[in-house]
């Protein structure tokens, strides 16, 4: 038999390669690249070396504002880790209880936030949270606790935890879902022979679920880590791209935005905005590959 | 044995308790949003609880949004910077999971490994090279960057996902099918591709979701006018008529509505598709 060239895997392949190739993977090497490059004022574009990293982390007015953002990005990434995991982790040991009837209505109702935009989330808590309405103040006076009220979205020393939580309230399905996926695929056989070893539902939860689900939090911690530090349509809803107030909540995600677009008085670049996003990159380049290097190597999956 | 009794019930009264409480934290701020648009500027200042009565009852707000915005404009362009990626996300997704499982050739693990780099690097990160391309091409502001970049964006996880369903495609099947003489492209589209349906289905929602919410491109690549997306629409609108609470209100619910819509239709199926995709 003859062999010819295999022209059907080219036809296969072609067309979602060369999408992907052309407008994903190349402008992140591209990116890459340019961030080595300066555009002079007559705009043409040249060979710089380190100059821009330089003057990123070395210029004062550049590394105070980039490490505000970059601190300010950690702190929004703590805080849903802090706050997420354990909820989800909650929510989704309710609902996988044993004939627990009205499950699948909760969960459904539960991740509907999920799927609306992040600009529309935070619009309706920017009104919610406003005192303006008296919304959320009422609420809270309704339990008493009407003298905790401030405008938290206001002040810079809670901007940034309100908006993390607001972030925490909407994604909140996601690791709820994926650790509800997770316990259902426990085996009841290995449940009910603890059970009969005499171990009470506590025991059983920290002993044999929660080892058991290990590779979906470290799952959805990778995930939220990526998701937080490209994160911008929350903070510019409900800050703007300045991410007042006084930079409380700037976050890589505006600065970059601000750096290669432009904001009021201060000018665009390209090449200054590749080279924010190439530390973009390379923070969750860092972040991915501890995963899959220490947690992932380290959790073995139990093998059911 | 009544004592055990009582105590399941306290158990499980809790659990309800519990999941009913988060259930209204969930809902309660969107519900506050739709109920309120429906209402007198007064009504919704002096008792924002309260259901709209025949008194308080007002469409203000929505006739204010339709008259001074083009908002089925922006929600048409939503469907199509969502619905044509999504589709070629899909046909072209399927295609390349189908040639990376099926077939063995030299470069195919790089392959599938460059595709699925796409998955942890956000494309976000490429955006000032995407400009820069966009300007070349002569496309800024028109909804085909956006289909080209969303239909990029969705690719990587979605061949992904259909590679390993792809793989799951008996031998059998497939090698009963080469025998009858069928063309490889007539064994893909006609056999493989309907057994793979229900992978598809979880697919879509992935890539669907976060092209229709996204408001980052629509901000950089086609802000103008006549190609504004809803978010930008809404993000705008909102900008401008910041103190009109009516229209305000209405506007975020005109958004939210759609696809509150459709979750009543496909809830079931989206979940699904979510706890099989993460079992594995």
């Amino acid at each position: 038999m003859r062999r010819t060239f295999p022209w059907h895997i080219v036809v296969f392949l072609a067309p979602a390669v060369l999408i992907y190739t052309v407008f994903s993977a190349y402008p992140l090497f591209d990116t890459l690249r340019l961030s080595f490059f300066t555009d002079s004022t007559s705009g043409e574009r040249s060979f710089a070396g380190l100059t821009n990293f330089i003057t990123l982390l070395g210029d004062d007015t550049w590394s105070d504002a980039f490490w505000n953002a970059m601190w300010n990005n950690t702190k929004f990434f703590i805080i849903h880790l802090l706050v997420q995991n354990p909820i989800g982790l909650a929510l989704a040991a309710l609902l996988s209880l044993k004939g627990l009837k009205g499950a699948r209505t909760y969960r459904t109702l539960i991740f509907l936030p999920t799927l609306l935009s992040v600009v529309i989330i935070g619009f309706i808590w920017q009104l919610i949270l406003s005192p303006l309405w008296g919304v959320s103040e009422g609420f809270l006076e309704f339990f008493g606790l009407g003298f905790l009220f401030d405008a938290w979205l206001g002040k810079e020393s809670t901007a940034l935890v309100t908006l993390a939580l607001i972030s925490v309230w909407q994604f909140i399905g996601i690791p709820m879902m994926l650790i509800y996926a997770a316990m259902l695929s426990i085996p009841d056989d290995l449940i009910e022979a603890a059970h009969v070893d005499g171990a009470s539902p506590w025991r059983i939860f920290w002993s044999i679920r929660l080892p058991l689900i290990f590779p979906t939090l470290g799952l959805v911690t990778i995930l939220t880590f990526v998701g937080n530090f490209n994160a911008f349509e929350l903070i510019y809803a409900v800050k703007g791209a300045l991410g007042g107030p006084n930079f409380a909540t700037d976050i890589l995600g505006t600065f970059f935005y601000r750096t290669f677009f432009g904001y009021q008085s201060q000018i665009g670049s390209a090449t200054m905005g590749a080279t924010v996003a190439t530390m973009m990159f390379l923070v969750i380049l860092f972040g991915v590959m501890a995963y899959f290097y220490f947690i992932q190597r380290r959790l073995t999956r139990y093998q059911l | 044995m009544t004592l055990h009794n009582t105590r399941q019930h306290s158990r499980t009264a809790f659990v309800h308790i519990a999941l009913a409480g988060y259930t209204v934290i969930a809902l309660f701020p969107i519900l506050m949003v739709i109920v309120n648009s429906f209402k007198s500027r007064r009504a919704i200042f002096n008792d924002p609880l309260a259901l709209p009565t025949p008194d308080s009852f007002s469409l203000t707000g929505y006739a204010k949004v339709l008259e001074e915005s083009n908002f089925l404009l922006f929600f048409g362009n939503s469907l199509i910077v969502t619905l044509i990626p999504l589709a070629l996300v899909l046909l072209f997704g399927a295609m390349a999971a189908w040639a990376l499982s099926e077939y063995k050739f030299p470069g195919n693990r790089w392959m599938a490994l460059f595709l699925a780099m796409g998955i942890m690097v956000p494309i976000r990160l490429g955006t000032v090279s995407i400009l820069d391309i966009m300007v070349g091409l002569d496309l800024v502001n028109t909804r085909l960057a956006l289909i080209l970049v969303y239909t990029a964006q969705g690719l990587p996880l979605a061949i992904f996902i259909l590679t390993e369903f792809v793989s799951q495609v008996p031998t059998e099947l497939k090698e009963a099918a080469r025998c009858d003489g069928i063309s490889e492209y007539r064994l893909f589209f006609q056999i493989i591709l309907p057994l793979i349906r229900p992978a598809v289905a979880t697919v879509a929602v992935f890539t669907m979701v976060p092209m229709w919410n996204d408001l980052w491109f629509p901000l950089i690549l086609a802000p103008g006018e006549a190609t504004q997306t809803i978010q930008l629409g809404v993000q705008q609108f909102i900008g401008q008529y910041v103190t009109d609470w009516n229209s305000v209100l209405s506007a975020l619910t005109l958004a939210v509505l759609p696809v509150l819509v459709l979750y009543v239709f496909f809830s079931q199926q989206l979940i699904r598709g979510l706890t099989s995709g993460a079992v594995k």
